[in-house]
């Protein structure tokens, strides 16, 4: 923990993703946080961050070449330390992605797949209706009554083998995962720092929450 | 094609010079409305679904966007937020993305060299690059067979391309969104022009945005109901001083909820 025991939530830089966007919402909501360019910085955070725009492909390429995924892995799989995945880092958690067929981090069994071209417009970008189906404290703040709309971009959606890892779905032709929570490891689908109040509650509630309630 | 779930999704967007929103009428007799970050901040409290920004001087000027604006901008707004104007190469797109923005709309630049369109997917992702494109209605001829002709630098430059050949080449070349400003409603409050903005959305697969002309909420359901757009942008009737009465974003969306049954990201 970290000085006057506020936990320092660290955000893993991209050169070529919206990580700032990210440290924006966090500042103003006067979350402690760093933009980390090297796994070391790790060392230095209470929990991460892993912001996703582009592709699956590109982005385990550019978190492989840096010594992501090794430096995460027992932090966050075998440690606890709280995890949050947005957009094309919540796709990346999984074994792999149809998306360049890339090899994902395999955190969460299950694949991602991409949206029926002949059934809607590729890529979904817009706001869509959110619906929560899991009891994780991390989604604790999403309405149950379906009428949370948040902001995505995306062209690909996953299917996690293991149903109790979705915690939020919506509809895009078909019904897909807009959030994922297993213990300590949480990410959305939508963009939670660009959905207005409502993706901003989402992300002070993963920088709030006391750890031990992640298990 | 269907956008199941999706709301109809509003778009405020301001052509800023100088850190000023200044408003146009059909690309002339600029007149100074506010503060852009003070604009801004107000239509996101308000409940805007998405905010773009063109640096509409930039490009003529030959200088960058201007990144302290959009900074600025970026630290309030928790909104998509868009850039266009002033930017020339991957290094520009870069420094935009850095200050705060989520996409970049190109517009003249990228009639002049396509491939920027090509090298700013491949960098950032397809969402990441908005076609924008001005469409000015000319009639049929051979190299012009919708009758819509593209034009650049201010709609003062007629380019001899069809707006729906250049549509779908932008989607080739991988935009993830696309633009179609009417040239001729633009600032008019007379309502989009329907026909191009159908015939764009018909032939391309990716979303496409009404821009030009909207001055009553009758004009922005009509985008949605017969035109086919994923989103619409209006400016004029949220702050036009040319406007008899402007209206507030809770206003246009309530309107377009109970009297055109669309659905709307309800506001804060």
């Amino acid at each position: 923990m970290s000085y006057r025991d506020r936990p320092i939530t660290g955000v893993i830089d991209y050169t070529s993703g919206n990580s700032q966007s990210v440290v924006h919402a966090l500042d103003a909501l006067g979350v402690p946080n760093r933009l980390m360019t090297a796994p070391h910085e790790l060392d230095s955070v209470d929990r991460v961050v892993l912001p996703g725009v582009g592709s699956a492909g590109t982005t385990m390429e550019y978190l492989t070449k840096a010594g992501w995924p090794e430096a995460l892995r027992p932090r966050v799989v075998d440690n606890g330390m709280p995890f949050l995945g947005i957009c094309v880092g919540l796709q990346i958690l999984f074994e792999s992605s149809a998306e360049q067929d890339a090899t994902c981090l395999g955190w969460l069994p299950g694949t991602v797949r991409p949206f029926d071209r002949t059934q809607v417009r590729v890529p979904q970008i817009g706001w869509n209706q959110v619906r929560r189906v899991s009891d994780h404290p991390f989604l604790a703040g999403l309405p149950e009554d379906g009428e949370g709309y948040f902001y995505f971009v995306n062209s690909y959606y996953a299917v996690p083998e293991d149903l109790s890892d979705t915690g939020a779905v919506t509809e895009y032709g078909l019904p897909f995962p807009a959030a994922v929570a297993r213990g300590n490891i949480m990410a959305t689908q939508f963009h939670c720092e660009k959905s207005g109040p409502l993706g901003l509650d989402l992300l002070s509630r993963f920088a709030k929450l006391p750890q031990e309630e992640l298990c | 094609m269907l956008t199941s779930g999706l709301t109809a999704r509003l778009i405020a967007c301001f052509d800023v010079i100088g850190g000023r929103v200044t408003k146009a009428r059909r690309f002339e007799d600029n007149i100074d409305v506010g503060a852009a970050v003070e604009i801004a901040a107000a239509v996101y409290a308000d409940g805007i679904d998405e905010l773009i920004f063109y640096d509409i001087l930039a490009s003529a000027e030959r200088r960058q966007a201007d990144l302290h604006t959009i900074r600025e901008v970026a630290q309030q707004v928790f909104v998509p937020f868009t850039v266009g104007g002033g930017i020339r190469s991957l290094q520009d797109m870069h420094a935009v993305l850095a200050a705060g923005a989520e996409k970049i709309s190109v517009d003249s630049m990228a009639v002049r060299d396509p491939q920027i369109i090509a090298q700013g997917t491949a960098e950032f992702g397809t969402q990441c690059i908005v076609q924008s494109m001005q469409a000015k209605h000319v009639g049929k001829t051979p190299a012009i067979p919708s009758g819509y002709e593209v034009f650049i630098d201010g709609a003062r430059v007629a380019t001899g391309m069809d707006a729906v050949q250049w549509a779908r080449r932008g989607e080739e070349l991988g935009a993830g969104e696309i633009v179609v400003n009417s040239i001729d409603q633009d600032g008019t409050h007379a309502g989009y022009d329907l026909r191009i903005t159908r015939m764009i959305a018909d032939a391309v697969n990716v979303p496409v945005i009404a821009s030009g002309g909207a001055g009553s909420t009758d004009h922005v359901a009509a985008a949605f109901r017969e035109a086919g757009v994923s989103a619409a942008i209006i400016s004029s009737l949220l702050y036009s001083p040319r406007m008899e009465r402007t209206m507030s974003v809770p206003e246009v969306k309530a309107d377009l909820a109970k009297q055109h049954g669309l659905t709307v990201r309800p506001c804060p």
